[in-house]
């Protein structure tokens, strides 16, 4: 048994912990450590940086442009992007789609997306939540009528992410109403120009335009843009949940808040003493600090027992566990602001007008209220500990 | 980054786990604790033949020189084994302390036996002042002719009835010291008693004991004595993993067959999700047992106490909310003294609060961290 990285594992961090200091634009890494909303050009200048460094895809394996890294190195690569301020990964192309595609994808689907995923060419947006499918999914209603050469789609996806920057949108549709649910579902790429498809803000709790409605009425979607054969989506998409699974404990990114913790408690004060010293502060901190720590270890334990897969039903542990560190986190750093929690300055968040109080408040409250959504999306935590009590408890 | 066994370690806990299977069941342990002396020779022998009490003792002493790595194997097993002879403070604790200090002659003549069973040692260092900090010592050594006289009271040091010898602490004009002392030694009297999880411990009185200088090991013996208790805190922790392991094996047996409305408790979701909570505070205390044990023995002390405080404190959460809800999902029946549930919650609960609760921890840990 050993904790340590290799020689190589930590060449590698050095590698990626200069790469992202280097080409990281001040002003990103400036919105992302201190929670202001980023633009579209934010996050596609910094996809295509990793791009030309060749780690479009970095958790890609070579034969598809990827650097095959192992699942640490994964990790390694993660915690550092993280660490130095790099914008996440807009994983729906690049940890959902893309590994569908190269395991179920025509060749012709293959060439077509995955080198555009990598070059920050094309932005996809998921389409599985309905207004009446969320944590039972396969509930779904959107039809899809086989025309022949192709189908014509009709319904409705919501809580869609960024979809307004999408240029493609992966959806899981009812292509057969009359079997059991599971069995009539099928998996369409459709671009998200095509006519009859609206797309329509959702503004949520935090003031924010993360998520959408995406509308779809008479759309004509080509066959060839359906993965794999019809009526299989089911299972296309328990493959790619599976890999969205993958780098759901957020490690990095709560190393990240923890710091950015402990540098607010240490400015802000109570009693006139930094908060940081305030016993029952501290106290809450350690807590959740001696938390990430264990679930660090937790992580690699998982990534190492199943290389291969590693999104086995081990993957709901750690979409728990990293949900709630970072929930508690951001609640901390709600705490930790005072009464300059309060002032809700919509402006200030996209960095355009000086916050009200200390400037590391200005995004506290909608980080809070932003990051409520961890415990619920990607299936509950709830739809999780049911996983848990089936599939490794065997209850 | 590699979380497998060797082939060697994995060998050592399968002998051990046949052994408790086979000769340290559930009745077995009633029958030793019901014993007027609470632990068994017989089992203590057994575990010599299986080699688990040389693992801490040093190659060159007769021992198998192994580490932490192969004590936390033991430790989970007997913490999934519920032993209740004094392991953790003879073959860990008093050995690790013993090879650290004492000069070879002593070595020599002890560490074999401890190796082999025919003696057995105990650490008598806290006292009814000192709570969890090692360094707050009342006891005395005045030096007198060719040695010292002891007074003071050491509180629940465990194994110490069964001990042959005792490590006692004691502070002289300089130092805290530690020495030697046969069981039997004039002015050396024990109050041996049963602890909560069925164990024993006892008050160790010195009243003017007479410690010849050659029994006195070291000079300073402090930092060797806080650097065996990381060692024992992190055999402590993997026993208690060893223990939640094994309850929550029992509760989801018994989730599964215990039927109430016409269906097995395990279709119950209020209870899965109950289940599944325990499963989470396993998990990430096998994670920290790990750490913990890896650490224990790092050269650098803040990196190695770090680890340590954090394991407890992931641990002692685990051991009270594992070991409550266990007791929980098993309704009555986890009231009852004839099932193993109630024993490993008796024990999770001394675990929790020995070598430092979790409080104590927590405010260790944001102590050694403000400092970095």
């Amino acid at each position: 048994m050993d904790l340590g990285f290799s020689a190589a594992e930590n060449a590698h961090r050095e590698a990626v912990r200069a790469f992202v200091r280097d080409e990281l634009p001040s002003h990103i890494r400036h919105k992302v450590m201190n929670g202001l909303h980023l633009t579209r050009d934010d996050h596609l200048a910094w996809q295509r940086s990793l791009f030309r460094r060749g780690w479009g895809g970095p958790s890609w394996p070579k034969e598809f442009g990827g650097p095959g890294w192992t699942p640490t190195e994964l990790y390694i690569f993660e915690e550092e992007c993280a660490a130095g301020g790099a914008p996440r990964l807009i994983s729906f192309g690049q940890r959902m789609i893309a590994p569908v595609l190269m395991a179920f994808g025509s060749k012709a689907q293959q060439e077509r997306h995955l080198p555009r995923i990598m070059a920050a060419e094309a932005w996809w947006c998921q389409g599985f939540s309905e207004p009446g499918a969320g944590s039972d999914l396969a509930s779904l209603k959107t039809r899809a009528e086989n025309r022949g050469d192709h189908y014509l789609v009709n319904g409705q996806k919501t809580w869609t992410t960024l979809g307004q920057h999408a240029d493609w949108i992966f959806c899981l549709v009812r292509t057969d109403p009359d079997v059991k649910p599971q069995r009539g579902i099928s998996m369409l790429l459709i671009d998200m120009k095509s006519p009859g498809v609206i797309v329509r803000p959702i503004i949520t709790l935090d003031g924010a335009h993360e998520v959408n409605e995406v509308w779809f009425e008479d759309v004509e979607v080509p066959v060839g843009n359906r993965v794999g054969e019809e009526n299989r989506g089911w299972t296309y998409a328990k493959f790619l949940l599976g890999h969205e699974r993958n780098n759901i404990a957020g490690i990095g990114i709560a190393k990240r808040e923890l710091a950015r913790v402990k540098r607010v408690a240490a400015a802000e004060l109570k009693n006139g003493r930094p908060l940081s010293a305030d016993p029952l502060f501290a106290a809450r901190l350690a807590e959740v600090e001696i938390d990430l720590m264990a679930l660090a270890i937790t992580n690699l334990r998982v990534l190492s027992a199943d290389p291969e897969q590693g999104g086995g039903a081990e993957a709901s542990i750690l979409k728990i566990k990293g949900s709630e560190i970072q929930q508690t986190l951001s609640e901390l750093l709600l705490q930790a602001a005072g009464p300059y929690a309060r002032p809700f300055i919509g402006d200030a968040l996209e960095g355009d007008l000086p916050p009200v109080g200390p400037a590391h408040s200005a995004a506290l409250a909608a980080g809070y209220l932003n990051l409520r959504k961890l415990s619920i999306f990607g299936g509950a935590n709830e739809i999780q500990k049911n996983i848990i009590a089936q599939k490794i408890l065997g209850l | 980054m590699d979380f497998g066994f060797s082939e060697e370690q994995r060998q050592l806990t399968d002998t051990l786990q046949r052994f408790l299977r086979r000769d340290y069941g559930f009745e077995q342990r009633r029958a030793i604790l019901a014993s007027p002396a609470g632990w068994s020779r017989a089992a203590w022998s057994a575990l010599a033949e299986l080699g688990v009490l040389a693992i801490n003792v040093p190659e060159a002493h007769g021992g198998l020189g192994y580490g932490p790595v192969e004590t936390m194997l033991v430790m989970n097993a007997i913490g999934a084994g519920l032993v209740v002879e004094p392991y953790l403070a003879s073959a860990v604790i008093a050995t690790t302390l013993l090879a650290e200090l004492a000069d070879e002659s002593i070595k020599d003549e002890l560490l074999p036996q401890l190796a082999s069973g025919e003696a057995i040692a105990a650490l008598a260092h806290f006292e009814p002042e000192s709570r969890f900090d090692a360094g707050r010592i009342a006891a005395t050594a005045s030096a007198g002719g060719d040695g010292y006289l002891l007074s003071g009271h050491k509180a629940v040091v465990e194994g110490a009835a069964a001990s042959d010898f005792l490590l006692v602490s004691a502070r002289t004009r300089d130092h805290i010291a530690l020495f030697l002392l046969g069981r039997d030694t004039p002015g050396l009297s024990l109050r041996d008693y049963p602890t909560v999880d069925g164990r024993r411990a006892a008050e160790v009185r010195l009243a003017n004991v007479y410690a010849p200088a050659t029994v006195r090991l070291g000079q300073d013996a402090m930092p060797a004595i806080a650097r065996a208790l990381d060692v024992g805190l992190a055999a402590l922790c993997a026993e208690a993993v060893g223990a939640m392991s094994a309850l929550q094996d029992a509760t989801v047996d018994y989730l599964k067959t215990r039927q109430q409305f016409g269906q097995p408790l395990a279709r119950f979701q209020a209870l899965q999700h109950r289940a599944a909570e325990m499963l989470l505070h396993l998990e990430q205390a096998r994670s920290i047992s790990y750490l913990a044990t890896l650490r224990c023995t790092a050269e650098d002390e803040r990196e190695r106490r770090r680890a340590l405080a954090a394991a407890k404190v992931v641990i002692g959460r685990a051991c009270r909310f594992i070991g409550q809800n266990a007791v929980q999902l098993h309704g009555g029946m986890g009231m009852s003294d004839e099932l193993a549930v109630s024993h490993w919650f008796k024990r999770l609960t001394a675990i929790e609060l020995d070598m430092g609760d979790t409080d104590t921890h927590l405010q260790r840990f944001i102590a050694i961290t403000g400092e970095g």
